[in-house]
Protein backbone atom coordinates (compact mmCIF):
# COMPACT_ATOMS: atom_id res chain seq x y z
CA UNK A 1 0.00 0.00 0.00
CA UNK A 2 1.07 3.49 -0.91
CA UNK A 3 2.15 5.80 1.73
CA UNK A 4 1.35 9.54 1.56
CA UNK A 5 3.93 12.36 1.93
CA UNK A 6 1.65 13.68 4.59
CA UNK A 7 2.31 10.81 6.42
CA UNK A 8 5.64 9.89 5.86
CA UNK A 9 6.94 13.20 6.59
CA UNK A 10 6.22 13.79 9.99
CA UNK A 11 7.54 10.04 10.36
CA UNK A 12 11.00 11.07 8.92
CA UNK A 13 11.57 14.04 11.08
CA UNK A 14 10.60 11.89 14.00
CA UNK A 15 12.88 9.11 13.44
CA UNK A 16 16.08 11.17 11.68
CA UNK A 17 17.82 12.06 15.17
CA UNK A 18 17.18 8.58 16.28
CA UNK A 19 18.57 7.13 13.31
CA UNK A 20 21.39 9.59 13.35
CA UNK A 21 21.85 9.02 17.23
CA UNK A 22 22.08 4.83 16.88
CA UNK A 23 24.79 5.18 13.47
CA UNK A 24 26.76 7.56 15.56
CA UNK A 25 27.32 5.20 18.44
CA UNK A 26 29.51 2.78 16.52
CA UNK A 27 30.66 5.54 13.98
CA UNK A 28 32.66 8.80 15.01
CA UNK A 29 32.37 10.46 11.88
CA UNK A 30 29.39 13.22 12.66
CA UNK A 31 29.82 14.48 9.21
CA UNK A 32 29.67 11.24 7.03
CA UNK A 33 27.13 9.69 9.33
CA UNK A 34 25.01 13.07 9.10
CA UNK A 35 25.00 12.72 5.41
CA UNK A 36 23.92 8.93 5.30
CA UNK A 37 21.37 9.85 7.10
CA UNK A 38 20.32 12.41 5.30
CA UNK A 39 20.49 9.99 1.79
CA UNK A 40 18.45 7.42 3.94
CA UNK A 41 15.51 10.15 4.16
CA UNK A 42 15.54 11.20 0.70
CA UNK A 43 15.47 7.18 -0.50
CA UNK A 44 12.58 6.71 1.89
CA UNK A 45 10.51 9.76 1.17
CA UNK A 46 10.76 8.06 -2.48
CA UNK A 47 10.72 4.36 -1.97
CA UNK A 48 7.69 4.49 1.26
CA UNK A 49 5.71 7.03 -1.25
CA UNK A 50 5.61 4.19 -4.33
CA UNK A 51 5.31 0.86 -1.77
CA UNK A 52 3.99 2.03 1.40
CA UNK A 53 5.62 2.13 4.94
CA UNK A 54 7.77 -0.73 6.00
CA UNK A 55 7.27 -3.00 8.99
CA UNK A 56 10.13 -1.33 11.35
CA UNK A 57 10.78 1.87 9.67
CA UNK A 58 13.53 3.66 12.15
CA UNK A 59 15.17 -0.02 11.79
CA UNK A 60 14.71 0.49 7.92
CA UNK A 61 16.50 3.80 8.09
CA UNK A 62 19.38 2.63 10.01
CA UNK A 63 20.32 -0.03 7.83
CA UNK A 64 19.57 1.72 4.21
CA UNK A 65 21.44 5.41 6.28
CA UNK A 66 24.11 2.50 7.95
CA UNK A 67 25.08 1.36 3.89
CA UNK A 68 25.43 4.22 2.59
CA UNK A 69 27.98 5.16 5.61
CA UNK A 70 29.77 1.72 4.86
CA UNK A 71 30.15 3.12 1.25
CA UNK A 72 31.46 6.14 2.33
CA UNK A 73 33.73 4.68 4.46
CA UNK A 74 35.06 2.12 2.02
CA UNK A 75 35.93 4.63 -0.70
CA UNK A 76 37.46 6.86 2.01
CA UNK A 77 39.60 3.97 2.86
CA UNK A 78 40.27 3.44 -1.04
CA UNK A 79 41.04 6.52 -1.05
CA UNK A 80 43.54 7.26 1.89
CA UNK A 81 45.14 4.03 0.24
CA UNK A 82 45.57 5.50 -2.59
CA UNK A 83 47.10 8.88 -0.81
CA UNK A 84 49.39 5.81 1.17
CA UNK A 85 48.34 7.55 4.55
CA UNK A 86 47.53 4.47 6.87
CA UNK A 87 46.10 7.51 9.50
CA UNK A 88 42.70 6.43 11.25
CA UNK A 89 42.28 3.53 9.30
CA UNK A 90 41.34 1.56 12.08
CA UNK A 91 38.36 3.52 13.36
CA UNK A 92 37.67 3.51 9.96
CA UNK A 93 37.60 -0.26 9.66
CA UNK A 94 35.15 -0.09 12.74
CA UNK A 95 32.57 1.82 12.07
CA UNK A 96 32.31 -0.33 8.72
CA UNK A 97 30.87 -3.34 10.42
CA UNK A 98 28.92 -1.71 12.75
CA UNK A 99 26.04 -4.12 13.01
CA UNK A 100 22.01 -4.15 12.92
CA UNK A 101 21.77 -3.28 16.40
CA UNK A 102 18.34 -2.71 17.81
CA UNK A 103 17.12 0.70 17.25
CA UNK A 104 16.40 2.30 20.45
CA UNK A 105 15.08 5.55 21.81
CA UNK A 106 18.23 6.44 24.26
CA UNK A 107 16.95 9.92 25.68
CA UNK A 108 20.34 10.89 26.42
CA UNK A 109 21.36 10.68 22.48
CA UNK A 110 19.09 13.05 21.52
CA UNK A 111 20.61 15.75 23.59
CA UNK A 112 24.34 14.95 22.88
CA UNK A 113 23.07 15.21 19.51
CA UNK A 114 21.22 18.98 20.11
CA UNK A 115 24.60 19.83 22.37
CA UNK A 116 26.33 19.12 18.85
CA UNK A 117 24.52 20.69 16.19
CA UNK A 118 24.34 24.08 19.03
CA UNK A 119 27.59 23.69 19.79
CA UNK A 120 28.84 27.80 21.05
CA UNK A 121 32.21 27.32 18.31
CA UNK A 122 29.86 27.21 15.95
CA UNK A 123 28.35 30.24 14.41
CA UNK A 124 24.58 30.67 14.72
CA UNK A 125 23.58 30.63 11.15
CA UNK A 126 25.36 27.68 10.76
CA UNK A 127 24.21 25.91 13.85
CA UNK A 128 19.95 26.51 12.96
CA UNK A 129 21.04 25.33 9.50
CA UNK A 130 22.53 21.98 11.15
CA UNK A 131 19.91 21.17 13.51
CA UNK A 132 17.41 22.01 11.34
CA UNK A 133 18.61 19.24 9.02
CA UNK A 134 20.08 16.28 11.81
CA UNK A 135 17.30 16.84 14.42
CA UNK A 136 14.82 18.24 12.74
CA UNK A 137 15.14 15.82 9.81
CA UNK A 138 14.29 18.70 6.84
CA UNK A 139 16.02 18.18 4.07
CA UNK A 140 18.49 20.89 2.65
CA UNK A 141 16.10 22.05 0.05
CA UNK A 142 13.41 22.36 2.26
CA UNK A 143 15.52 24.73 4.80
CA UNK A 144 16.45 26.55 1.44
CA UNK A 145 13.51 27.14 0.98
CA UNK A 146 12.38 28.60 4.46
CA UNK A 147 15.05 31.17 4.65
CA UNK A 148 14.86 32.07 1.20
CA UNK A 149 18.21 31.11 0.16
CA UNK A 150 19.63 28.80 -2.63
CA UNK A 151 20.06 25.16 -1.82
CA UNK A 152 23.66 25.16 -2.45
CA UNK A 153 24.50 27.87 -0.07
CA UNK A 154 22.39 26.03 3.08
CA UNK A 155 24.29 23.23 1.89
CA UNK A 156 27.67 25.33 2.41
CA UNK A 157 26.99 26.28 5.34
CA UNK A 158 25.91 22.29 7.00
CA UNK A 159 29.42 21.41 5.80
CA UNK A 160 31.44 23.90 7.21
CA UNK A 161 29.21 23.27 10.46
CA UNK A 162 30.84 20.22 10.49
CA UNK A 163 33.97 21.02 9.87
CA UNK A 164 34.08 23.06 12.51
CA UNK A 165 32.72 20.51 14.61
CA UNK A 166 36.05 18.51 13.14
CA UNK A 167 38.16 21.07 13.61
CA UNK A 168 37.11 22.15 17.14
CA UNK A 169 37.29 18.20 18.46
CA UNK A 170 33.89 18.35 20.05
CA UNK A 171 33.50 14.60 21.12
CA UNK A 172 29.84 13.12 20.90
CA UNK A 173 28.75 12.81 24.30
CA UNK A 174 26.96 14.22 27.09
CA UNK A 175 29.10 17.40 28.02
CA UNK A 176 30.09 17.51 31.83
CA UNK A 177 27.95 18.34 34.05
CA UNK A 178 29.52 21.57 34.71
CA UNK A 179 29.18 22.93 31.16
CA UNK A 180 25.64 21.59 30.62
CA UNK A 181 24.00 23.97 31.68
CA UNK A 182 25.55 26.96 29.52
CA UNK A 183 25.54 24.37 26.42
CA UNK A 184 21.75 23.81 26.70
CA UNK A 185 21.04 27.25 26.74
CA UNK A 186 22.95 27.72 23.47
CA UNK A 187 20.36 25.03 22.21
CA UNK A 188 17.53 26.75 23.91
CA UNK A 189 18.78 30.07 22.03
CA UNK A 190 18.97 28.07 18.63
CA UNK A 191 15.68 27.54 18.87
CA UNK A 192 14.10 30.73 19.86
CA UNK A 193 15.90 31.81 16.90
CA UNK A 194 14.32 29.34 15.02
CA UNK A 195 11.21 30.46 16.22
CA UNK A 196 11.88 34.04 15.86
CA UNK A 197 12.46 33.35 11.93
CA UNK A 198 9.30 31.43 11.65
CA UNK A 199 7.39 33.83 13.07
CA UNK A 200 6.26 35.78 9.97
CA UNK A 201 3.24 37.71 8.85
CA UNK A 202 1.22 35.06 5.90
CA UNK A 203 1.49 37.43 3.00
CA UNK A 204 3.43 36.86 -0.07
CA UNK A 205 6.49 35.42 -0.35
CA UNK A 206 5.94 34.27 3.50
CA UNK A 207 3.30 31.92 2.02
CA UNK A 208 5.44 29.05 0.97
CA UNK A 209 8.18 29.15 3.74
CA UNK A 210 8.52 25.63 5.51
CA UNK A 211 6.89 27.02 8.68
CA UNK A 212 10.16 27.11 11.22
CA UNK A 213 7.91 28.15 14.28
CA UNK A 214 6.38 24.72 13.99
CA UNK A 215 9.25 23.18 13.71
CA UNK A 216 10.82 25.14 16.66
CA UNK A 217 7.86 24.29 18.39
CA UNK A 218 8.40 20.50 18.09
CA UNK A 219 11.83 20.77 18.70
CA UNK A 220 11.08 22.56 22.38
CA UNK A 221 9.11 19.63 22.74
CA UNK A 222 11.09 16.95 22.26
CA UNK A 223 13.59 18.86 24.51
CA UNK A 224 11.20 19.33 27.10
CA UNK A 225 10.24 15.39 27.22
CA UNK A 226 13.55 15.18 27.96
CA UNK A 227 14.25 17.15 30.65
CA UNK A 228 10.93 17.85 31.83
CA UNK A 229 12.33 19.47 35.24
CA UNK A 230 14.07 22.15 33.66
CA UNK A 231 12.36 25.34 34.21
CA UNK A 232 13.90 27.27 31.26
CA UNK A 233 13.43 24.59 29.15
CA UNK A 234 9.94 24.68 29.82
CA UNK A 235 9.73 28.60 29.78
CA UNK A 236 10.85 28.20 26.10
CA UNK A 237 8.21 26.05 25.21
CA UNK A 238 5.38 27.92 26.47
CA UNK A 239 7.00 31.26 25.29
CA UNK A 240 6.54 29.24 21.98
CA UNK A 241 2.96 28.46 22.44
CA UNK A 242 1.78 31.54 24.14
CA UNK A 243 3.01 33.25 21.31
CA UNK A 244 2.18 31.17 18.23
CA UNK A 245 -1.57 30.81 19.86
CA UNK A 246 -1.62 34.60 18.47
CA UNK A 247 -0.67 33.99 14.84
CA UNK A 248 -4.56 33.94 13.20
CA UNK A 249 -5.42 37.17 14.77
CA UNK A 250 -1.91 38.98 14.31
CA UNK A 251 -2.77 39.40 10.48
CA UNK A 252 -5.35 41.49 8.72
CA UNK A 253 -6.61 39.67 5.18
CA UNK A 254 -3.70 41.29 3.01
CA UNK A 255 -1.26 40.73 5.04
CA UNK A 256 -1.28 43.87 7.43
CA UNK A 257 0.39 43.73 11.07
CA UNK A 258 -2.34 43.69 14.14
CA UNK A 259 -0.97 44.66 17.52
CA UNK A 260 -2.03 42.78 21.01
CA UNK A 261 -4.26 45.40 21.33
CA UNK A 262 -6.14 45.40 18.10
CA UNK A 263 -6.02 41.73 17.76
CA UNK A 264 -9.23 39.82 18.07
CA UNK A 265 -8.75 37.75 20.61
CA UNK A 266 -11.62 35.09 20.02
CA UNK A 267 -9.21 34.58 17.46
CA UNK A 268 -6.34 33.08 19.67
CA UNK A 269 -5.72 29.45 19.86
CA UNK A 270 -7.32 28.57 23.05
CA UNK A 271 -5.89 24.93 23.45
CA UNK A 272 -2.26 26.46 22.71
CA UNK A 273 -3.12 29.00 25.13
CA UNK A 274 -4.22 26.16 27.84
CA UNK A 275 -1.12 24.03 26.96
CA UNK A 276 1.38 26.95 27.12
CA UNK A 277 -0.07 28.13 30.56
CA UNK A 278 -0.26 25.08 32.24
CA UNK A 279 3.90 24.72 31.38
CA UNK A 280 4.53 28.59 32.49
CA UNK A 281 2.77 27.42 35.87
CA UNK A 282 4.73 24.69 36.06
CA UNK A 283 8.22 26.18 35.13
CA UNK A 284 7.59 28.79 37.54
CA UNK A 285 7.18 26.44 40.56
CA UNK A 286 10.64 24.73 39.84
CA UNK A 287 12.73 27.55 41.85
CA UNK A 288 15.58 29.25 40.10
CA UNK A 289 13.60 31.55 37.36
CA UNK A 290 15.33 32.10 34.29
CA UNK A 291 14.39 34.75 30.89
CA UNK A 292 12.64 32.29 29.43
CA UNK A 293 10.12 31.49 32.18
CA UNK A 294 9.62 35.54 32.83
CA UNK A 295 9.11 35.92 29.30
CA UNK A 296 6.68 33.28 29.22
CA UNK A 297 5.13 34.18 32.11
CA UNK A 298 4.54 38.03 30.52
CA UNK A 299 3.43 36.45 27.60
CA UNK A 300 0.69 34.13 29.92
CA UNK A 301 -0.50 37.61 31.54
CA UNK A 302 -1.49 38.72 28.15
CA UNK A 303 -3.28 35.62 27.09
CA UNK A 304 -5.16 35.46 29.85
CA UNK A 305 -6.67 38.38 29.27
CA UNK A 306 -10.31 37.95 27.07
CA UNK A 307 -10.76 41.97 26.78
CA UNK A 308 -7.08 44.13 26.25
CA UNK A 309 -8.73 46.60 28.84
CA UNK A 310 -8.24 43.32 31.16
CA UNK A 311 -4.74 42.95 30.71
CA UNK A 312 -2.82 42.86 34.59
CA UNK A 313 -0.30 45.66 33.42
CA UNK A 314 1.17 45.65 37.04
CA UNK A 315 1.80 42.24 36.90
CA UNK A 316 3.18 42.81 33.96
CA UNK A 317 5.30 46.01 34.95
CA UNK A 318 6.69 43.47 38.40
CA UNK A 319 7.82 40.55 35.36
CA UNK A 320 10.05 43.21 33.46
CA UNK A 321 11.59 44.55 36.89
CA UNK A 322 12.32 40.76 37.66
CA UNK A 323 13.74 40.43 34.14
CA UNK A 324 16.02 43.63 34.34
CA UNK A 325 17.49 41.42 37.32
CA UNK A 326 18.67 39.26 35.00
CA UNK A 327 19.50 40.84 31.98
CA UNK A 328 20.71 44.60 30.63
CA UNK A 329 18.98 44.31 27.08
CA UNK A 330 17.44 47.26 26.57
CA UNK A 331 14.80 46.26 25.00
CA UNK A 332 13.33 44.93 28.34
CA UNK A 333 14.02 47.77 29.51
CA UNK A 334 11.42 49.56 26.55
CA UNK A 335 9.02 47.03 27.61
CA UNK A 336 8.88 47.85 31.05
CA UNK A 337 8.57 51.50 29.99
CA UNK A 338 5.53 50.37 27.98
CA UNK A 339 3.89 48.68 31.11
CA UNK A 340 5.14 51.95 33.32
CA UNK A 341 3.21 53.57 31.00
CA UNK A 342 -0.09 51.49 30.98
CA UNK A 343 -0.08 51.44 35.04
CA UNK A 344 0.63 55.24 35.53
CA UNK A 345 -0.21 56.61 32.44
CA UNK A 346 2.01 57.79 29.45
CA UNK A 347 4.27 60.37 30.93
CA UNK A 348 5.91 58.18 33.27
CA UNK A 349 6.82 55.78 30.61
CA UNK A 350 8.36 59.12 28.13
CA UNK A 351 10.05 59.77 31.44
CA UNK A 352 11.78 55.85 31.67
CA UNK A 353 12.35 56.20 28.06
CA UNK A 354 14.30 59.56 28.13
CA UNK A 355 17.26 57.75 30.04
CA UNK A 356 17.47 55.11 27.68
CA UNK A 357 17.81 57.64 24.28
CA UNK A 358 21.66 57.27 24.73
CA UNK A 359 21.25 53.94 24.88
CA UNK A 360 24.13 53.01 22.02
CA UNK A 361 22.27 49.56 21.35
CA UNK A 362 19.11 51.09 20.58
CA UNK A 363 20.19 53.74 18.27
CA UNK A 364 19.61 51.93 14.85
CA UNK A 365 16.62 50.21 16.56
CA UNK A 366 13.25 51.59 15.24
CA UNK A 367 11.75 50.15 18.63
CA UNK A 368 12.77 52.96 20.44
CA UNK A 369 11.21 55.47 17.85
CA UNK A 370 7.83 53.30 17.84
CA UNK A 371 7.42 53.15 21.87
CA UNK A 372 7.91 57.24 22.08
CA UNK A 373 5.48 57.61 19.40
CA UNK A 374 2.89 55.47 20.31
CA UNK A 375 3.27 57.31 24.08
CA UNK A 376 3.22 60.55 22.84
CA UNK A 377 -0.15 59.75 20.32
CA UNK A 378 -1.49 58.94 23.62
CA UNK A 379 -0.59 61.92 25.49
CA UNK A 380 -2.40 64.07 23.19
CA UNK A 381 0.86 64.86 20.71
CA UNK A 382 0.02 63.97 17.64
CA UNK A 383 2.59 65.88 15.55
CA UNK A 384 5.36 64.75 17.33
CA UNK A 385 4.12 61.31 17.18
CA UNK A 386 3.44 61.50 13.54
CA UNK A 387 7.35 62.35 12.61
CA UNK A 388 8.38 59.51 15.10
CA UNK A 389 6.51 56.82 13.43
CA UNK A 390 7.64 58.13 10.27
CA UNK A 391 11.14 57.76 11.76
CA UNK A 392 10.67 54.30 12.97
CA UNK A 393 8.91 52.94 9.67
CA UNK A 394 12.38 54.30 7.82
CA UNK A 395 14.09 52.36 10.15
CA UNK A 396 12.13 49.07 10.11
CA UNK A 397 13.50 46.29 7.81
CA UNK A 398 10.40 44.66 8.52
CA UNK A 399 7.38 45.58 5.59
CA UNK A 400 4.68 44.81 7.42
CA UNK A 401 6.10 46.76 10.21
CA UNK A 402 6.91 49.34 8.09
CA UNK A 403 3.78 49.82 6.34
CA UNK A 404 1.77 49.52 10.26
CA UNK A 405 3.93 52.50 11.31
CA UNK A 406 3.29 54.34 8.46
CA UNK A 407 -0.16 54.21 8.83
CA UNK A 408 0.21 55.13 12.70
CA UNK A 409 1.91 58.51 11.18
CA UNK A 410 -1.06 59.03 8.85
CA UNK A 411 -3.23 58.75 12.64
CA UNK B 1 20.02 39.10 7.76
CA UNK B 2 20.38 39.47 3.85
CA UNK B 3 22.21 42.29 2.47
CA UNK B 4 23.10 43.65 -0.81
CA UNK B 5 26.45 44.96 -1.47
CA UNK B 6 26.16 47.12 -4.32
CA UNK B 7 28.63 48.57 -6.59
CA UNK B 8 28.05 51.50 -8.72
CA UNK B 9 29.89 53.41 -11.39
CA UNK B 10 30.24 56.98 -12.58
CA UNK B 11 28.05 57.81 -15.92
CA UNK B 12 31.23 56.84 -17.91
CA UNK B 13 32.41 54.23 -15.72
CA UNK B 14 31.71 51.19 -18.08
CA UNK B 15 33.32 53.28 -20.82
CA UNK B 16 36.49 53.61 -18.18
CA UNK B 17 36.37 50.13 -17.79
CA UNK B 18 36.73 49.34 -21.79
CA UNK B 19 39.97 50.93 -21.67
CA UNK B 20 41.30 49.28 -18.77
CA UNK B 21 44.79 47.35 -20.05
CA UNK B 22 44.49 43.44 -20.52
CA UNK B 23 46.05 42.96 -17.51
CA UNK B 24 44.29 44.94 -14.69
CA UNK B 25 40.99 43.08 -16.99
CA UNK B 26 42.14 40.16 -16.41
CA UNK B 27 43.34 41.06 -12.59
CA UNK B 28 39.54 41.76 -12.31
CA UNK B 29 37.79 38.83 -13.50
CA UNK B 30 40.10 36.92 -11.35
CA UNK B 31 38.89 38.85 -8.52
CA UNK B 32 35.53 38.77 -8.85
CA UNK B 33 35.30 34.72 -9.39
CA UNK B 34 37.24 33.87 -6.82
CA UNK B 35 35.31 36.18 -4.21
CA UNK B 36 31.66 35.42 -5.46
CA UNK B 37 33.10 31.43 -5.05
CA UNK B 38 34.38 32.36 -1.28
CA UNK B 39 31.38 33.51 -0.75
CA UNK B 40 29.45 30.54 -2.26
CA UNK B 41 31.82 28.34 -0.15
CA UNK B 42 30.73 30.14 3.16
CA UNK B 43 27.14 29.61 2.91
CA UNK B 44 26.46 33.24 2.64
CA UNK B 45 26.08 33.99 -1.22
CA UNK B 46 22.15 34.01 -2.17
CA UNK B 47 22.63 36.10 -5.22
CA UNK B 48 25.17 37.70 -7.73
CA UNK B 49 24.71 39.56 -11.20
CA UNK B 50 26.61 42.03 -12.75
CA UNK B 51 24.86 44.25 -14.98
CA UNK B 52 25.28 45.46 -18.76
CA UNK B 53 26.24 48.77 -19.36
CA UNK B 54 23.99 51.74 -19.06
CA UNK B 55 24.18 52.95 -22.93
CA UNK B 56 22.02 49.87 -23.49
CA UNK B 57 19.96 50.77 -20.80
CA UNK B 58 16.12 51.57 -21.40
CA UNK B 59 13.18 53.68 -19.34
CA UNK B 60 10.41 51.96 -19.84
CA UNK B 61 6.40 52.88 -19.11
CA UNK B 62 3.03 51.93 -19.60
CA UNK B 63 1.37 54.31 -22.48
CA UNK B 64 -2.17 54.46 -22.70
CA UNK B 65 -2.89 51.43 -23.78
CA UNK B 66 -0.78 49.34 -21.53
CA UNK B 67 1.98 48.76 -24.15
CA UNK B 68 5.39 49.87 -23.09
CA UNK B 69 6.73 53.21 -24.15
CA UNK B 70 10.81 52.99 -24.22
CA UNK B 71 12.95 55.97 -23.83
CA UNK B 72 16.80 56.19 -23.84
CA UNK B 73 18.79 56.31 -20.14
CA UNK B 74 17.36 58.52 -17.52
CA UNK B 75 19.67 61.98 -18.51
CA UNK B 76 20.38 63.20 -14.81
CA UNK B 77 21.59 59.70 -13.70
CA UNK B 78 25.08 60.54 -12.40
CA UNK B 79 26.02 56.83 -10.82
CA UNK B 80 24.57 53.22 -12.49
CA UNK B 81 24.58 50.02 -10.62
CA UNK B 82 27.03 47.92 -12.24
CA UNK B 83 26.26 44.43 -10.46
CA UNK B 84 25.70 43.65 -6.84
CA UNK B 85 25.71 40.46 -4.18
CA UNK B 86 22.93 39.24 -1.74
CA UNK B 87 24.79 37.46 1.34
CA UNK B 88 22.81 36.08 4.25
CA UNK B 89 25.55 36.71 7.03
CA UNK B 90 24.87 36.56 10.55
CA UNK B 91 24.66 40.36 11.06
CA UNK B 92 26.01 44.18 9.82
CA UNK B 93 29.64 43.77 10.42
CA UNK B 94 29.96 40.73 8.55
CA UNK B 95 28.27 42.32 5.87
CA UNK B 96 30.44 44.99 5.89
CA UNK B 97 33.63 43.06 5.92
CA UNK B 98 32.93 41.17 2.69
CA UNK B 99 31.64 44.65 1.13
CA UNK B 100 35.49 46.20 2.37
CA UNK B 101 36.73 42.83 0.54
CA UNK B 102 34.72 43.52 -2.98
CA UNK B 103 36.05 47.10 -2.55
CA UNK B 104 39.34 46.08 -3.19
CA UNK B 105 38.89 44.89 -6.83
CA UNK B 106 41.79 45.10 -8.70
CA UNK B 107 40.80 48.09 -11.01
CA UNK B 108 41.70 51.69 -12.20
CA UNK B 109 41.41 54.71 -9.94
CA UNK B 110 37.92 56.30 -10.68
CA UNK B 111 36.99 60.09 -11.36
CA UNK B 112 33.44 60.42 -9.53
CA UNK B 113 30.56 62.49 -10.85
CA UNK B 114 31.43 65.61 -7.97
CA UNK B 115 35.30 65.26 -9.45
CA UNK B 116 37.09 63.59 -6.69
CA UNK B 117 38.92 60.52 -7.42
CA UNK B 118 39.11 57.69 -5.41
CA UNK B 119 41.18 53.86 -5.82
CA UNK B 120 38.17 51.41 -5.76
CA UNK B 121 34.71 51.97 -5.99
CA UNK B 122 32.58 52.26 -2.76
CA UNK B 123 29.95 49.57 -1.84
CA UNK B 124 26.28 50.49 -0.95
CA UNK B 125 25.53 48.39 1.81
CA UNK B 126 21.93 47.73 2.31
CA UNK B 127 19.73 46.00 4.34
CA UNK B 128 17.28 43.65 2.45
CA UNK B 129 13.51 44.37 4.21
CA UNK B 130 11.85 40.61 5.09
CA UNK B 131 8.35 40.28 6.49
CA UNK B 132 9.18 39.12 10.03
CA UNK B 133 8.24 40.98 13.22
CA UNK B 134 10.43 40.78 16.16
CA UNK B 135 9.06 39.07 19.07
CA UNK B 136 7.92 41.16 21.98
Amino acid sequence: MKASLEQIEPLLRDLAPRALATLMRRCDDFAAAEDAVQEALIAASAQWTREGLPDAPCAWLVRVAQRRLTDHVRSEIARRRREATVAAEGSFAATACAGEEEVGRDPDEALVLLFMCCHPALSTTSAIALTLRAVGGLTTAEIARAFLVPESTIGQRISRAKQSIKASGIPFRMPDAGARSERLSSVLHVLYLIFNEGYTTSSGSALHRTDLSNEAIRLARQVQALLPQNGEVAGLLALMLLTDARRAARTGPHGELIPLDEQDRNRWDREAIAEGLALASHALSLGSVGEYQLLAAIAAVHDEATRVEDTDWPQIRALYDMLLRLTDNPMVALNRAIATAMVEGPAAGLALIETLRDDERLRHSHRLDAVRAHLLERSGEREMAAALYRQAASKTTSIPERNYLLMKAEG
Amino acid sequence: MKYMLIMNTPRDGYAQYMKWPRKLLEANAVFMQAFTKKLKEAGELVAAEGLGSPDQAKLVRAGQDGKPITDGVFPESKEFLAGYWIVDVEGEERALRIAAEASTAPGQSVTRSDGSTIDHLWIEVRQVMGSHEDVE
